[in-house]
């Protein structure tokens, strides 16, 4: 799944990456406070690899992949798709760069727009991006449903006519129709019962390498992550805490937090008897976030050091990145 | 005779078809034919995909299937008392008491309103005689019990002030709040993290074992079924079509809908990265089921005979049912050998 990517440049690069959101803004702005949903990110994506992205609901993920794509302005840093800086990219600049940089999300009911066909949803990048003429969309437009595994004809019908893996499979149409270099994929499975989260899994691995794609690929699912990526970055808070090759993690995680992720995940084998669980408590709220490490309220191994001091992300083994202050 | 705690008998529960043509059927079985029995303590995992008919089993055992949806046929007896004839105020007596839910989704099963000590003690209170005092006495006693930590001071909190997780707990401690014979949990950590999941599956099995209730956990998760129930079935479009002592099914799994589910999984992979063996096509709606056997169109072993007949629910060998024509000629076999 991955020939030869070892060598390439990054595709997309992100230094010091930041994004506060105002919250909770009292009667009168009285009480302004900050949820810093991404918190000083540096991470390449090479070209040719499927990164995954994993992590607890409100680690910040989908909210870095929305950042990559620039859907979303940083608070801080700089992002680099193909080594140009596209942090402060106006409108304008944004939409022409928006044909190679494309996004699969979670729910395909909720990003599809009801009233329109399949399609003229699929005919949309085409025309904005003032591509084809009329016939020539219509041919384009058969032939991304084909390439998905749906239907010519499918072409002529709402999205609420279509199962939810069909409707993921339009989904992902749509992302490919002006043949992107990166998709972030967020949560692309998430939603679909396991019989059809396989289906829709094979499919992003064959387009994957149909059209040389690169994946940013988010998910809270280990199983799903690990089977599918080249690396895998794990995030907490905000912060990556550990990026490594997808098969290291096999063995074990390097991170406490990852090490938990793991042991936490059940396994659909009744002979490997579930452990208790191996941390305790509910994630912080990103809005105070403990001082020092963030994991460290619920880290099994913490010391005094951990809850003053910030440890830093850095290689622990060659191509192992973790961010521990006892790795 | 001993009467096993839980047992459905041929359930079909059914709804109003929408658009009934006419002359056609009525009524539209989204449970079909389903048998089942739970065991006192027992805990059996119900597993299938959205739509199979699982969820509303349990409603069907409380009697809140949905209107205009309603029990069509089939018996469901809770220790021997049959539940389908029973009269309102006699289910209501059982329900909480003796039969209680844990469902999906506290944020919308708990009352915002109220805090969550008073919604555990009301429950307590709508069925033994106590005081209010004693009543929020057993709502801090069991918010303990279930690890909230600072129980008497979380009691007072409104649901949207607790995490998810937190939420959950305070479902269980309203779901065992009363002692109940059999719980039925829905989906119970479908909408947790999976640190947090880990920590409610070990929680409701904790307290399995010390209450003794049985549980009948419903889940589209293969993996939280293997890792909490001891039998597994499997229902496919409101049938079941497979049952098994939970080692057996994912060891080997007979029919090839269950044999399917447990391939597509990717932590069953033999490789990273490999193509997912999948299962063609889509669930059909319980209106639009193929002729014969409900799965013959998406099963890769068809044979004539499936689109024929639709195979019964066999006992292939001891403890194991079957409803697969494959399997049925093995079982006949078996026993022409035996014979």
């Amino acid at each position: 799944m991955s020939q030869g990517y070892q060598n390439a440049e990054p595709l997309l690069k992100l230094e010091g990456l930041a994004k506060s959101f105002k919250v909770g803004t009292g009667f009168l702005g009285s009480r302004k406070r900050f949820l810093k949903a991404v918190d000083g990110v540096d991470l390449a994506v090479l070209t040719g690899e499927v990164l995954g992205l994993v992590g607890e609901s409100g680690c910040g993920k989908s909210t870095l992949g929305r950042l990559a794509l620039r859907l979303l302005r940083p608070s801080a840093g700089r992002v680099f798709f193909e080594g140009a800086d596209i942090t402060d990219l106006g409108r304008r600049q944004l939409q022409a760069l928006r044909r190679q940089m494309q996004i699969v999300f979670q729910d395909p009911m909720t990003s599809l727009n009801p009233r329109l066909t399949v399609g003229s949803l699929l005919g949309e990048p085409f025309a904005i991006h003032g591509k084809y003429g009329r016939a020539e969309t219509g041919r384009q437009v058969a032939a991304l449903l084909e390439e998905v595994g749906l239907r010519p004809e499918h072409a002529r019908r709402y999205p609420h006519q279509f199962s939810g893996g069909q409707r993921q499979r339009i989904g992902i149409a749509r992302a490919l129709a002006l043949r992107p270099s990166l998709v972030v994929a967020d949560e692309p499975v998430s939603a679909l019962d396991v019989s059809i989260q396989a289906q829709v899994l094979n499919l992003l691995m064959e387009l994957k390498e149909r059209f040389s794609l690169t994946y940013l690929f988010v998910a809270h699912d280990l199983s799903v992550v690990l089977h599918l990526s080249d690396r895998v970055a794990v995030m907490y808070l905000g912060k990556i805490v550990e990026l490594a090759p997808a098969a290291a993690y096999t063995g074990q995680g390097q991170h406490p937090y990852t090490q938990a992720l793991l042991a936490a995940a059940p396994v659909a084998d009744p002979k490997r008897r579930f452990r208790p669980p191996a941390i305790e408590g509910d994630v912080a709220s990103p809005l105070a976030p403990p001082p020092g490490c963030r994991f460290h309220p619920r880290c099994p191994e913490r010391q005094d050091i951990c809850g003053q001091q910030e440890p830093p992300l850095r290689e622990v083994e060659p191509g192992r990145l973790c961010a521990c202050h006892f790795r | 005779m001993a009467h096993p705690l839980l047992r459905i008998d041929d359930l079909v529960t059914a709804f109003p078809r929408e658009a009934a043509e006419p002359g056609g059927p009525p009524l539209v079985a989204a449970v079909d034919g389903l048998d089942l029995t739970v065991g006192a303590g027992q805990v059996v995992g119900l597993v299938g995909e959205s739509g199979c008919g699982k969820s509303l089993t349990a409603l069907s055992v409380l009697g809140l299937v949905p209107p205009p949806g309603k029990v069509a046929r089939g018996s469901i007896a809770f220790n021997g008392e049959e539940l389908l004839t029973a009269p309102a105020a006699r289910l209501r007596q059982l329900r909480g008491a003796e039969i209680s839910m844990i469902f999906q989704e506290p944020m919308t099963s708990l009352n915002p309103v109220f805090t969550v000590g008073r919604q555990v003690a009301e429950a307590v209170q709508a069925h033994l005689a106590v005081s209010a005092r004693e009543a929020w006495a057993r709502a801090e006693e069991m918010l303990a019990k279930v690890g909230i930590p600072e129980p008497a001071r979380r009691a007072r909190a409104y649901p949207h002030e607790l995490s998810g997780g937190l939420r959950q707990r305070v479902m269980i401690a309203m779901a065992l709040a009363l002692t109940p014979r059999l719980v039925m949990a829905d989906e119970p950590t479908t909408a947790l993290d999976v640190t947090i999941q880990a920590q409610i599956l070990g929680l409701m099995r904790r307290l399995q074992e010390e209450s003794g209730a049985a549980f009948l956990l419903i889940s589209h998760n293969l993996a939280v079924v293997a890792q909490m129930a001891e039998r597994v079935a499997v229902m496919y479009t409101g049938r079941l079509v497979e049952e098994a002592e939970v080692g057996q099914l994912f060891a080997e799994p007979l029919h090839p809908y269950a044999r399917g589910l447990l391939a597509c999984l990717p932590a069953r992979a033999e490789k990273r990265g490999q193509r997912l063996p999948t299962i063609p096509g889509t669930v059909p709606a319980p209106d639009a089921l193929p002729p014969g056997c409900a799965f013959s169109d998406r099963c890769p072993q068809r044979f004539p005979r499936c689109q024929e007949a639709e195979p019964a629910l066999v006992e292939v060998a001891p403890g194991r049912k079957v409803r697969c024509f494959l399997h049925h000629d093995r079982a006949r076999t078996r026993q022409g050998l035996a014979a």
